[in-house]
């Protein structure tokens, strides 16, 4: 969100996020019902304390036992039922919550999957990460301790002004002649603090990121000796946010303390005025005496609020950030049950006029107009930024075009529903992301069902029967997080396989072997020849060795195709890009 | 744990003691007033109230005086809060962020090897959640010490009034401080459970998060969903049974004070009747009995977070006292020119983990040039971390012009050899930043210097404000060679004497590759390289080749040698060619 736009209020935002999550709402007005009987029970101490003075103890002809007696057994009647109620409250508040924000929390997990990847890539991953975990922690703590909290506190405010009301309003003026104005002056402190804990949110947020840096760029820090320099960053980091916890700490006790000089200001109006009124006989002792109790029911409550609604301004920025991620529409998105299924067998691939660009960037690739027939190896070539990886992205529909028009086997990308287009178009991505598992898990990801046997089959198809079985646990070696205990090239490998036992009709490969050695390369593209035979591959290339191999072969070049065919026939065309290409390709590999 | 939470709670009080004595004295001052108010409330009814009810007259001045005496405590409270709070609260976040440097410092002083055996979500949570939970129970904890002395100043103050009103108060406050007890003995438990599973959901998140691209590829969303809700449901399970507890006890903590006061009401009726007190002593502790059920709270709320404090701490504890540090010598002399590399039979395994290196031997000469060949996972890699000290050898040596590499301090091993790794690392900062590092030798013009050599010069330029363009994290905007071309004028701009390449070329394309080659080779020979190729045109931009097989040194010579004499190695490097060649053959 800019900081141009303005924020939306608290009160929208809990509508909002109320709607979203129509969990929150079944036996919500038994629940409130429950808070105010509970909270019932602490006015009853007050009264109890001015019936037994007034009644009891100061009754005519002494004190009266057993009036207080039965006072003192019928409050405490109350307060088991009010301690009753009070158990019950916070009991169906904590399932209620809980069960709405754990729907919440998977549903915004989907919803961050079902982005497209440039909405997902615009984010840093820790935020989003803090979307499904420490924001919706957040609205717990807010609707468990926050909302309930201003909830009680705003019934006992009530509840006790209507009790005073009932012993003496004039004393009930003063108590709120005494109020406004500290109401006020902390209704101005609120804005102070929600400006200062802006502050501290967004340094924890450098500061995380610091420590991000010094965990994950460990290895570059050690090697260029720049250690001084992080600690640095990683000091200012760390005593900025402390510095602005101190702040944020010292406006919130300022603010409290208005609360503070009321509540003494207070007292001392209603003994004062509570003695003028009693001197003319308008006031009992037990009902000035409750007074005082009152009092101090009235102020807890709005110090307490005053706390609370520090953390509520908190907990609704992040209940915001939630539902903002939620109400972002996919831009890429599945047409779904009303959508088309994909022809069966091999598809072809049609380009018709296509043209990208980034949302305010360049145009990156510009009136594309192909088709690659079913069943061909297709290699797409060019220069870094040439726009041939943005290619492989509009083909697996990752992105969509500005202009025109991708279709496979005559469907329109746009109206191929998500589980038809994923089940047979598979691309393997140049950083083969492994996940924190074993290799046997890692290729399961794919194809759930596989025994160990099919496994080990898939990797001897591919040639690489001797790799797997050099590995130290076979099948079952962990991979390690991100995949990091392999080496760069042997995640290739595994993320070839995946997509090799996925089985697709359409097989695309985003310089998907970069990174493992020429030898390796020839046996694995031999392989892949064999298995891939009556399929349609695409390949973005880098090698030549690649578009040597294929059936044809699209040159781009500065976001255009600008030659395409065979690569004897591409290779003649003297002075062309290709050939160019090919002439370097052959310098660097003899 | 009570144990080990109070020697955790005694170390933050060692270390902070000017301001947790400044807590703690706020604190008792503001139990003291609290007490004292009462009494004021009391004697207020008894002396003024009560004779001017029945007697219908009141005086000024007694007015007067109390209403002073309200405003002064209130004044005196809000200074007691002052000092309690900040002191709590900046000797927490003073704690906080002591602890966070020592651990992040840890964190650049522990090698590589040891990064690689803590998962990084782990040891962001040390430096983050970790140390904030170790020191949670110093907020509340002047709160609570100035809770024990008001109880004590309250009970005594209550046998000064009325032995049998005291009793009151010698059942109620231990019986507060035992459900106090009770609850967090039975709450930590569950609490640290909710912990552990609110991690495991970030980490779950986290991973699936990174591997976004996979899973939208393999059309896996709906399964990594269903992955997820699991953990999500087993911590809501979690919370309810937190919440449950709570409920049980919070609505109970609220009556114990209310049942006293009640108490105090009955008794107080009965010694009224008997003359031993006066309706202002009963007003007076009846008062204070409403006024201190939440200061006794503070006591169960640093005994809840105990059990949180003393994990947090002990996995702090265990960064802090990690071992394995790579010592460094006292050598500063960098010296000058080209370095010669010389590995002396080196063998090395990653942890306990099988060898990947056996046996390894070899020199490159000052100035010279040496490819490292070898087919994927041969142990290149690993040979590229020896070179520049990432790692030590299990055995054997790596030397740097006849000195051991232990020998260097660690600024001299800077300023002798630059890695270049196969995946770039960029920092989330801006083009220039990344390539100087604050180093004080790289000025702009030695930064553009760099790029030069780098062909990277071309697209900075492009770039909407050059050197100063912010790359952002980990430099997703720019493409991969983009990123490799920067990470390689990063370690050319500090003009090194050795120059580690790891396929850190890779992702550029062959032209831009030949060219980068073309530069550094004639780069007047400042620095011996070391270079993990696969490119033909790379290896034979080298004066000598170092063949690997299994982690074996398999052969050593020039090329062309190598070409004629080692199958092996003429069948990694040319199989293009030969492939080319067969289909040919095929074809004709």
């Amino acid at each position: 969100m800019t900081a141009a736009v303005v924020e939306e209020g608290t009160l929208a935002t809990v509508r909002r996020g109320v709607k979203l999550s129509p969990e929150l709402r079944p036996g919500l007005a038994g629940t409130i019902a429950l808070a105010f009987v509970s909270m019932a029970g602490r006015v009853a101490v007050p009264i109890a304390v001015q019936q037994g003075i007034d009644r009891g103890i100061r009754a005519p002809g002494g004190p009266h036992l057993g009036v207080v007696l039965t006072i003192v057994l019928i409050t405490l009647g109350l307060l088991a039922v009010s301690t009753t109620c009070g158990y019950l409250m916070t009991r169906r508040l904590f399932t209620v919550s809980e069960t709405a924000l754990a729907s919440l929390r998977s549903r915004t997990f989907r919803h961050i999957h079902d982005l497209s990847m440039l909405h997902q890539q615009s984010e840093r991953r820790g935020s989003l990460v803090s979307r499904v975990t420490g924001d919706v922690d957040q609205i717990t703590q807010f609707l468990q301790t926050g909302g309930v909290q201003l909830l009680l506190t705003g019934g006992q405010v009530a509840v006790t002004t209507i009790v005073m009301l009932v012993y003496s309003w004039q004393l009930t003026l003063v108590v709120f002649v005494c109020f406004v104005p500290a109401a006020i002056v902390i209704r101005l402190f609120q804005k102070r603090l929600a400006a200062v804990y802006r502050v501290v949110r967004e340094r924890t947020g450098i500061m995380l990121g610091a420590v991000a840096e010094s965990v994950v760029g460990a290895a570059v820090i050690r090697a260029y000796g720049v250690r001084s320099r992080t600690e640095k960053r990683l000091d200012d980091a760390i005593d900025n946010l402390r510095v602005s916890q101190q702040r944020a700490l010292r406006t919130s006790v300022t603010s409290f303390s208005t609360g503070e000089i009321a509540a003494g200001l207070a007292l001392a109006a209603v003994v004062v005025v509570g003695v003028l009124l009693g001197v003319d006989g308008g006031l009992t002792v037990g009902k000035l005496t409750a007074f005082l109790f009152l009092v101090t029911l009235f102020i807890q409550p709005v110090q307490i609020a005053t706390e609370v609604l520090n953390e509520a301004q908190n907990a609704v920025a992040g209940w915001r950030r939630v539902l903002d991620v939620l109400d972002i529409q996919p831009d890429v998105a599945d047409p779904g049950t009303e959508g088309a299924a994909l022809p069966p067998g091999p598809l072809s691939v049609r380009f018709a006029d296509v043209s990208y660009r980034y949302p305010g960037g360049p145009i990156v690739l510009a009136d594309v107009d192909l088709e690659i027939p079913a069943r061909t190896k297709v290699a797409v070539v060019g220069e870094t930024g040439s726009g041939k990886t943005t290619f492989a992205k509009l083909l697996t529909r990752l992105m969509d075009p500005a202009g025109g028009t991708v279709l496979l086997g005559d469907t329109p990308l746009t109206s191929v529903r998500f589980d038809s287009l994923r089940s047979r178009v598979v691309m393997v991505p140049q950083d083969g992301f492994l996940f924190d598992a074993t290799v046997a898990e890692n290729i399961r990801f794919a194809a759930p069902g596989l025994t160990d046997d099919q496994l080990t089959d898939a990797f001897a198809e591919l040639g690489l029967g001797d790799w797997l079985a050099g590995l130290p646990q076979g099948l079952e070696t962990p991979v390690g997080e991100r995949g990091e205990a392999l080496s760069v090239g042997e995640r290739q490998l595994v993320a070839l396989v995946r997509a090799y036992v996925a089985d697709p009709d359409l097989l695309v490969l985003d310089e998907a072997t970069s990174a493992v050695d020429p030898a390796t390369e020839v046996r694995l593209q031999r392989a892949l020849d064999t298995v891939t035979r009556g399929r349609t591959t695409v390949a973005i290339a880098h090698r030549l060795s690649t578009a040597q191999a294929a059936d044809e072969v699209i040159v781009v070049d500065a976001g255009r195709v600008v030659q395409r065919g065979p690569h004897a026939v591409l290779v003649q065309e003297e002075g062309s890009i290709y050939a160019k290409l090919y002439a370097s390709w052959l310098e660097q590999t003899r | 744990m009570l144990g080990r939470g109070l020697r955790v709670l005694g170390r933050a009080i060692r270390t902070e003691p000017r301001l947790f004595t400044v807590g703690v004295v706020g604190s008792s001052l503001f139990g003291l007033l609290i007490i004292a108010n009462s009494y004021v409330v009391g004697a207020v009814t008894g002396h003024v109230v009560v004779p001017a009810f029945t007697e219908h007259r009141a005086g000024v001045r007694e007015l007067l005086l109390i209403a002073a005496a309200f405003v002064g405590i209130s004044v005196l409270r809000v200074i007691s809060i002052f000092g309690r709070r900040l002191g709590a609260g900046y000797m927490q976040f003073r704690l906080q962020a002591r602890y966070r440097r020592a651990v992040t410092r840890r964190y650049l002083s522990l090698p590589p090897a040891w990064h690689a055996r803590h998962a990084t979500g782990t040891l962001l949570s040390n430096a983050n959640s970790d140390v904030e939970a170790a020191f949670v129970p110093i907020a509340p904890l002047p709160f609570a010490v100035g809770t024990v002395v008001m109880i004590l100043a309250a009970v005594i103050s209550l046998f000064f009034t009325d032995w049998v009103l005291a009793l009151v108060g010698v059942v109620l406050f231990p019986a507060l401080f035992l459900m106090n007890l009770v609850y967090s003995r039975r709450m930590s438990p569950r609490q640290i459970r909710a912990q552990r599973l609110r991690a495991k959901v970030s980490a779950v998140a986290h991973e699936s998060f990174d591997g976004a691209l996979v899973v939208k590829t393999m059309g896996r969303e709906a399964d990594e969903s269903r992955r997820f809700r699991v953990h999500v449901t087993e911590l809501r399970d979690a919370l309810i049974s937190v919440g449950r507890l709570r409920g049980l006890f919070d609505p109970l903590m609220d009556a114990l004070p209310s049942i006293g006061t009640l108490a105090v009401l009955l008794l107080g009726a009965w010694r009224l009747q008997s003359g031993a007190i006066t309706v202002a002593d009963l007003v007076s502790v009846a008062f204070l009995f409403t006024v201190l059920a939440f200061p006794v709270r503070a006591i169960g709320w640093v005994v809840a977070e105990l059990p949180r404090s003393v994990a947090g701490w002990e996995r702090v504890q265990a960064v802090l006292g990690a071992e394995g540090d790579l010592a460094y010598g006292a050598t500063t002399d960098p010296g000058t020119g080209p370095a010669t590399l010389r590995f002396d039979q080196v063998s090395f395994a990653y942890g306990q983990g099988a060898e990947v290196l056996h046996d390894i031997s070899f020199t490159v000469p000052a100035g010279r040039t040496v490819a490292l060949v070898g087919a994927t996972g041969s142990g290149k890699s690993t040979i590229a971390s020896l070179a520049v000290r990432l790692v030590d050898p299990d055995s054997g040596t790596v030397t740097a012009d006849g000195r051991p590499l232990p020998e260097l301090a660690p600024g001299a091993l800077a300023a002798t050899s630059a890695l270049v790794p196969q995946v770039p690392f960029i920092f989330d900062d801006t083009v220039r930043g990344n390539i100087t590092l604050d180093r004080e030798s790289v000025d702009d013009e030695a930064a553009w210097a760099a790029l030069r050599l780098a062909q990277a010069d071309g697209f900075v330029a492009k770039l909407p404000e050059a050197l100063d363009t912010a790359v952002g994290e980990r430099g997703t905007s720019l493409s991969g060679g983009q990123r490799q071309r920067l990470t390689l004028a990063r370690a050319l701009a500090g003009r090194p004497r050795l120059l580690v390449l790891d396929d850190a070329t890779s992702a550029v394309d062959p032209r831009v590759e030949a060219a980068i080659l073309g530069a550094l080779r004639g780069h007047d020979a400042g620095a011996s390289i070391l270079v993990v190729a696969y490119r033909r045109a790379t290896i034979a931009l080298a004066d000598e080749v170092v063949f690997l097989r299994d982690g074996r040194i398999a052969a050593v010579g020039p090329h062309t040698e190598l070409m004629a004499t080692v199958p092996g190695y003429r069948d990694l490097v040319t199989a293009y060619e030969q492939a080319e060649n067969e289909e040919e053959t095929v074809q004709a």
